[in-house]
């Protein structure tokens, strides 16, 4: 009985993750592949790679791509970290529960409606005070800035509210004004979240298309963009380079991430060891 | 001011509140905190003086944090006034009030180095760095820890955290160092020992020390003074020989030690007055402090320790009580034993060293026993 159960599960796992996955390596084999049509194996090599990088509109798109990635990760986790600060730590104030549960929405809402909101709103400033002039980085970066801080803010927050108050209270007794305490005590004991905030802010970037292209301008191709304008000309043998390099890219960031909270929840349990509870 | 406060501590000891012309330190007056619709502290007024080790003691929920904390600045009376060395501390932040506290759960940075963790507090006040590196040395050496002053707090164990916990709240030097239950955590052996480093290290600096516990063991022994607290209010302030050998109400005499408890009606009995308990067989002689008069409803209180016990009856005599029981239960416990009597409907509790072996002593199960006591020794009690 339990034998046959676990069987059962064994294979509903085997079945789910080859749903998963398999296609992801069937791209990452094909990339290998030395033919020029895609489905049809010609021998291994690294042929493709090689015309990828040759290819000035790659190097273009990625690096692009970084940029928006990393100003994006960065200022997300600057106003996500301050966003959740004021929701945990400020007191009672007014409109905090909507303001707690506004910061989510970005998290839920379709990324076809958040696209199209941003564009509105970056044509209508257009409008008004001729700024953004042209839609490219700074549209691209804003709007990941948007949804990526969101993520960070709710990372954050589940810090902050299992961490308790006690050790801000004991370097205020010991002389410390409010804005020291901040980085004494409350901003190195979130680091590893913020960290895990950045990663994750990073490849929510790297990868996104469907904002990307509704608030990007005729000269800003994001690799996204450019992978999937490509492919629909038909499949091509580097692309799947291409992609594989961002399933890599990606996998990393999301692995580090992962490790970090990981690493931090661990860090709570024996903090809360500590404290005798 | 201060002077005049060393001058008096200097004469009278340990019992600085009896100089004349003493100042009290910490002033509460008419503090009270409510929480929403619960008041967690009611109403309370206390004078603490220079140098003393004032204990807090109370049961759980009581409100012996939510003093410390208001008296630290972390929370704000909802109404009454707080002065510590004549100033008054409503709306002084606790980082620029004469106060460190040593927290429940100790609060150490967890990363920080232990020597970071002491040193913190001087460098928030600016001290320079080779004045900073002497003195938490010098602290780490007093609560011996030299040893560990590059380990993370995690890397210790709970007595060790502990010591640090005091040592980051004493090298500030601070005029008033609020404890909340500093050796909960510990040992035995360790606690009795950091007890007397506590005592010295209070004997050394001059600190005012304000103890909470509900370890009344503890307040017994490190205390200068002793507040008992119940449901936010003090129930009575004093020694702790005062609270021990005179209680006032029938709370503090259960709530520290042991105690027998009689209840009864004040009668006449011969030429004076005599307390009939329903469930002894005979009248009790009341103490000469008893001022009541006949028909009320009393309580006479008598600490184990002060009970005889024999298989002979009492010389007797208008001092002394003489009741005849049944010994019914029998507890050891090495240096002294606990034995259960049964006098009429009630059983009395004894204590009473083991001057022979176990297997030697006189009495024991099912024993036919007078238990008698000086009348002096009992405390009548109204409320
Ligand atoms: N922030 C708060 N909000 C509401 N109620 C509170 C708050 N802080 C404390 N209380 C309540 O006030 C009462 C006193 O709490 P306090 O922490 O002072 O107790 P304590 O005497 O220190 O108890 P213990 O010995 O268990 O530490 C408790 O009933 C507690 O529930
Ligand atoms: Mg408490």
């Amino acid at each position: 009985m339990r034998k046959q159960r676990s069987t059962f599960l064994f294979s509903a796992l085997c079945f789910g993750m080859a749903f998963l996955y398999v296609p992801i390596f069937l791209m990452i084999f094909y990339s290998f592949n030395y033919s020029k049509l895609v489905p049809v194996w010609g021998g291994f090599s690294t042929r493709w790679y090689g015309v990828l990088f040759q290819s000035e509109e790659v190097w273009d798109a990625l690096a692009l791509s970084l940029q928006i990635a990393v100003v994006n990760a960065t200022f997300a986790t600057l106003i996500g970290t301050m966003a959740a600060l004021a929701l945990v730590r400020f007191g009672n104030f007014r409109g905090r529960m909507l303001f707690s549960g506004m910061i989510t929405a970005p998290l839920v809402m379709p990324e076809v409606i958040t696209g199209l909101s941003l564009l509105l709103l970056f044509i209508t400033l257009e409008g008004i005070i001729g700024w953004p002039s042209e839609r490219g980085f700074t549209t691209i970066t804003i709007a990941h800035i948007t949804f990526s801080m969101a993520f960070v803010a709710v990372i954050i927050q589940g810090r902050l509210a299992g961490m308790g108050q006690e050790l801000e209270e004991a370097a205020q007794d010991l002389g410390a004004k409010p804005f020291r305490v901040l980085f004494d005590v409350t901003l190195p004991r979130l680091a590893p979240g913020m960290l895990a905030g950045w990663l994750l802010s990073f490849t929510l970037s790297l990868d996104d298309l469907i904002i990307a292209s509704f608030v990007s301008g005729p000269g800003a191709t994001t690799l996204p963009i450019l992978i999937y304008s490509r492919v629909r000309l038909g499949l091509r043998p580097d692309i799947n380079a291409l992609a594989t390099i961002m399933v890599l890219a990606v996998a990393i960031g999301v692995i580090v991430a992962g490790w970090l909270l990981f690493r931090q929840q661990k860090q709570r349990t024996r903090e809360m060891q500590m404290a005798g509870k | 001011m201060s002077q005049v406060n060393d001058a008096a501590a200097g004469h009278y000891g340990d019992r600085p509140w009896l100089a004349p012309g003493a100042v009290p330190f910490i002033h509460i007056q008419g503090v009270s905190k409510r929480f929403g619709d619960f008041v967690a502290v009611d109403n309370v007024d206390l004078e603490i003086y220079k140098g003393e080790l004032f204990a807090l003691l109370g049961g759980s929920g009581c409100g012996k944090t939510t003093l410390l904390r208001m008296l630290a600045g972390f929370e704000e009376p909802s109404s009454g006034n707080i002065f510590i060395d004549g100033a008054d501390m409503r709306s002084v932040p606790p980082y620029e009030r004469p106060v460190n506290m040593m927290f429940q759960s100790y609060a150490l940075f967890p990363h920080m180095r232990v020597e970071q963790n002491v040193a913190y507090g001087l460098k928030r006040d600016g001290v320079p760095p080779a004045e900073v590196r002497r003195r938490v040395e010098e602290m780490l050496a007093m609560v011996e820890l030299s040893d560990f002053a590059r380990r993370k707090p995690h890397q210790l164990s709970g007595g060790q955290r502990q010591r640090v916990a005091l040592a980051r709240a004493l090298v500030k030097r601070p005029k008033v160092l609020l404890l909340d239950e500093p050796l909960a955590a510990l040992d035995k052996r360790l606690r009795e020992q950091t007890q007397f480093e506590l005592m010295n290290i209070q004997d050394k600096l001059g600190v005012t020390f304000i103890v909470v516990t509900h370890d009344q063991e503890e307040a017994m022994t490190l205390s200068t003074r002793i507040a008992v607290m119940d449901a936010g209010r003090f129930v009575q302030i004093g020694t702790p020989t005062e609270i021990y050998e005179y209680p006032q109400t029938r709370f503090t005499a259960s709530f520290i030690g042991t105690i027998n408890m009689f209840e009864g009606t004040v009668v006449r009995d011969g030429g004076g007055l005599a307390l009939d308990c329903a469930d002894l067989p005979m009248r009790l002689a009341l103490p000469e402090h008893f001022d009541g008069g006949e028909g009320q409803q009393i309580t006479l209180a008598v600490r184990p320790e002060k009970i005889r016990m024999s298989k002979t009856q009492d010389a007797g005599g208008g001092a002394v009580v003489s009741l005849p029981g049944k010994v019914r239960d029998l507890a050891y416990m090495g240096n002294l034993s606990i034995y259960r009597v049964e006098v009429g409907k009630a059983v009395v509790q004894i204590t009473a060293p083991n001057q022979r072996r176990l297997d030697q002593r006189e009495i024991t199960w099912d024993d036919e026993v007078h238990v008698g006591w000086d009348t002096a020794s009992a405390l009548a009690l109204t409320e």
